[in-house]
């Protein structure tokens, strides 16, 4: 199938035994396609799945650990046809992953978002609140994980404002000023997670402002709400109810993968889109779990072509709730995700070193 | 409606900071440094100011090249004359 094939199918209407058929085929062409031009992947490959076996379905897909994109510089193009090198936010003193783009990867990246975010936004382009700083942007060489979501959002609007200041104070005059002129229509608003509860919900939420016309996309974790005890349903009924914020789309995604990221339904869970997939791993033994059972969160995507990102196990742990729940209207996986894994567990069980070994 | 070439290659000048003797037919999306993502919602911001014209989000990601634009302001019913 091509590209342009797979970005054709219904984004959630795919049953997930016709989906599995067609990514083992895409995720099959993927890594013979990774192993002839990134020599680091071959090598890993070796020692990870001996023999150049097909896969015969998506789980059997050989994975690289996240971490490997720290510690090795993976690139299946000759380094003059990178186009842009996006690096991971990491905390302090963790090394950051390092993903190659190319010109054909990065067009599908930006081909696969906007076919999700249409599922939810429409064709057109809505006015935009950007709940961030412009000074987000200000690096335009050398943008942050922040900076490059930002941007990638910002196609999907129009008369963008900025709403924050270098500060992260809320500009309220000028939100005021947006909501007057175009507050009675649908318009968009995105932010991180974190941002848009502790600069935009936590000012406005004894002001009675109407957002009740918006749709706000959010991403970036549940980490630093957690601390408060806020979790995803906490924050859509405290935003319903001080603004009247209906329509609230959290989504599941990394740098490491950008592109093909899981967005929330109106169930309240996460949807993988046609062209990727989630698979839960048991932190130990690394075997596939079945629905309703917690595990580590595997993805894989069809996008990756200029870095071998096809199929990595993250670092997330997550449980899928439905596979084609006749409930919703989304066919294939509805899943969660629960939070990290905690850092001592993980080097009992990922394992790394093992993988980096083969360097 | 009817415009002229010219207005386009300003559109593309303002949006993209570029020069006037820039070689528009063959300029292309991350072609040229001052063509990134920035600089596109920009480009766009200009070529529907100048064209009144409402891009949906499809013709933002089509907007690949001099060429696209034209194609693409055609399609909204904007022809261009040299």
């Amino acid at each position: 199938m091509t590209f342009e094939q797979l970005l054709e199918l219904p984004v959630y209407g795919v049953p997930q035994a016709d989906k599995d058929r067609i990514l083992t085929a895409e995720l099959n062409e993927l890594t013979a396609h990774h192993r002839a031009h990134c020599e680091p992947y071959a090598r890993l490959l070796a020692q990870l799945a001996p023999g150049d076996a097909d896969a015969n379905a998506p789980w059997e897909t050989p994975y690289l650990p996240v971490g490997l994109f720290k510690s090795h510089a993976l690139a299946s193009v000759p380094p003059e046809d990178v186009q842009l090198v996006m690096t991971s936010s990491g905390t302090t003193g963790q090394q950051v992953s390092r993903i190659f783009l190319d010109k054909e990867t990065a067009r599908r990246q930006t081909l696969a978002l906007s076919r999700i975010m249409q599922q939810v936004l429409g064709p057109d382009r809505l006015p935009m609140l950007v709940i961030d700083a412009r000074e987000t942007l200000a690096d335009r060489r050398n943008l942050s994980a922040r900076g490059v979501g930002v941007l990638g959002m910002m196609n999907f609007g129009r008369q963008h404002l900025f709403a924050l200041d270098a500060q992260m104070a809320l500009k309220l005059d000028e939100l005021k000023a947006f909501l007057a002129q175009h507050g009675d229509k649908p318009f968009l608003l995105f932010g991180f997670t974190f941002m848009v509860w502790k600069y935009l919900y936590e000012p406005i939420r004894e002001m009675g402002l109407d957002l009740s016309q918006g749709v706000l996309i959010h991403s970036g974790g549940w980490k630093k709400l957690q601390e408060q005890a806020v979790g995803n349903a906490e924050f859509k009924a405290a935003l319903r109810q001080a603004c009247g914020l209906r329509r609230v789309h959290n989504f599941y995604g990394m740098v490491e993968q950008v592109g093909s990221v899981f967005l929330e339904g109106d169930d309240g869970h996460l949807h993988p889109p046609s062209f990727s997939d989630v698979i839960i791993r048991h932190p130990e033994t690394w075997e596939v779990l079945g629905p309703g059972e917690k595990g580590l969160i595997q993805v894989v995507s069809a996008l990756p072509r200029s870095y071998p990102g096809h199929s990595i196990l993250t670092e997330d742990l997550g449980v899928v709730h439905a596979v084609d729940s006749p409930e919703v209207e989304r066919m294939g996986k509805a899943f969660e995700v629960i939070g990290r894994l905690p850092r001592a567990e993980l080097r009992g069980c990922s394992d790394t070193h093992a993988f980096g070994s083969a360097r | 409606m009817s415009a002229s070439v010219s207005t386009l290659k300003k559109a593309f000048q303002d949006g993209l900071a570029i020069p006037a003797d820039t070689d528009f037919e063959n300029l292309t999306y991350r072609g040229i440094p001052q063509w990134d993502s920035i600089a596109h919602l920009q480009l766009v911001m200009e070529i529907e100011n100048n064209f009144d014209v409402m891009l949906p989000t499809e013709d933002v990601i089509d907007l690949s090249s001099f060429q696209k634009a034209r194609e693409i302001l055609a399609k909204h019913g904007v022809t261009l004359e040299a």
